[in-house]
């Protein structure tokens, strides 16, 4: 595993990158970006789950509301994201905080597109169960910690 | 006292010494600044979007708007909170940081967008509150704010780098 990120830090185009000053701030800028859209996406969702916000609607129209922009900022996240990884990947490698991040983006992936899914689906508008909450909660939780590990794998 | 005399007083106090001499204490001020744009930018860019007709549009601009402000509210309060702390830390090099200044400038422009669209547009919901696509000067508040939340955070994740720069 260590020798496929090091061939993949010092592959080319990496090597390339590295080389330039303002890349690599500028795809995490990229990454930032997608993160707030993300956090739009995945919050006006579960907030409504735990009864706040919009609860005006019923969470499933707000879910397919929100769904292509959560599809989207995915798929801003992880290209840029793994493109952040590969700059440094040797050093991300001895991170434990890499190694929870990785775990904690693919359960959130595989819960948010399976369970949540069919939560937001399915779930009563009027006196939403406790499942249905909990659900929320281990969303907004799961992505506060692929973020905040994100955060600390940065730090020098 | 000059400004760089204010600054440097600034950077003099026992607060701000201890905040950028304690590695942990800053890192987790940081990391508090830069997780609140989850909440602060993820509520404001959903209420930009929905200005836009891009987002949510079956649901009435009067009611969307009022549910979602206090998330953004309280975000951007921990932001500015957070922010200021980042600032008290490094005063001196901050204020001389191009990105810094930027910064500052497009806030400021966002506040006033913000304040310009509730004292005006959002006087007159009713008349557009059901449109799926409200009318080009709610659109253009709406892409106006998108574009300045956004130049903020790309100006923010530049100011650690600038010193490789210039």
């Amino acid at each position: 595993m260590l020798a496929l990120f090091e061939a993949l830090q010092y592959s080319a185009p990496l090597v390339a990158m590295r080389a330039s000053p303002w890349l690599f701030p500028a795809i995490a800028s990229v990454h930032l970006l997608g993160l707030a859209m993300l956090g739009g996406a995945v919050l006006v969702v579960d907030l409504r789950l735990l009864g706040l916000g919009l609860t005006d609607q019923s969470p499933a129209a707000i879910g397919r509301a929100a769904q292509p922009w959560l599809i989207g900022s995915i798929c801003v996240m992880l290209p840029t994201g793994v493109l952040l990884f590969m700059c440094f990947a040797t050093k991300y490698y001895y991170l434990s905080a890499f190694w929870i991040k990785v775990a904690a983006l693919l359960v959130a992936l595989v819960f948010t597109f399976t369970m949540r899914h069919r939560v937001i689906a399915d779930v009563c508008e009027h006196g939403i169960s406790q499942h249905a909450k909990v659900v929320a909660a281990l969303s907004v939780t799961l992505w506060v910690t692929i973020a905040l590990c994100g955060r600390l794998i940065g730090f020098p | 006292m000059s400004l760089l005399g204010l600054l440097e007083w600034l950077a003099s106090t026992p607060g701000s010494v201890a905040l950028r001499e304690s590695h942990y204490v800053f890192l987790g001020v940081l990391t508090v600044h830069v997780l609140t744009l989850f909440v602060f930018a993820g509520m404001a860019a959903v209420i930009d979007l929905r200005l836009l007709g891009l987002m949510l549009s079956r649901v009435p601009a009067s009611q969307l708007i009022p549910r979602l402000v206090p998330w953004a509210a309280g975000g951007i309060a921990v932001m500015i909170a957070s922010g200021s702390l980042l600032f008290y830390a490094a005063p001196v090099e901050r204020a001389a940081s191009v990105f810094f200044r930027l910064k500052l400038v497009l806030l400021l422009s966002a506040a006033a967008n913000v304040v310009i669209f509730h004292r005006t547009l959002f006087r007159q919901v009713a008349n557009w509150d059901r449109d799926a696509a409200p009318p080009a000067p709610v659109r253009i508040a709406g892409g106006i704010g998108l574009a300045i939340w956004a130049a903020i955070i790309v100006a923010g994740r530049m100011i650690p780098y600038e010193r490789y720069w210039f």
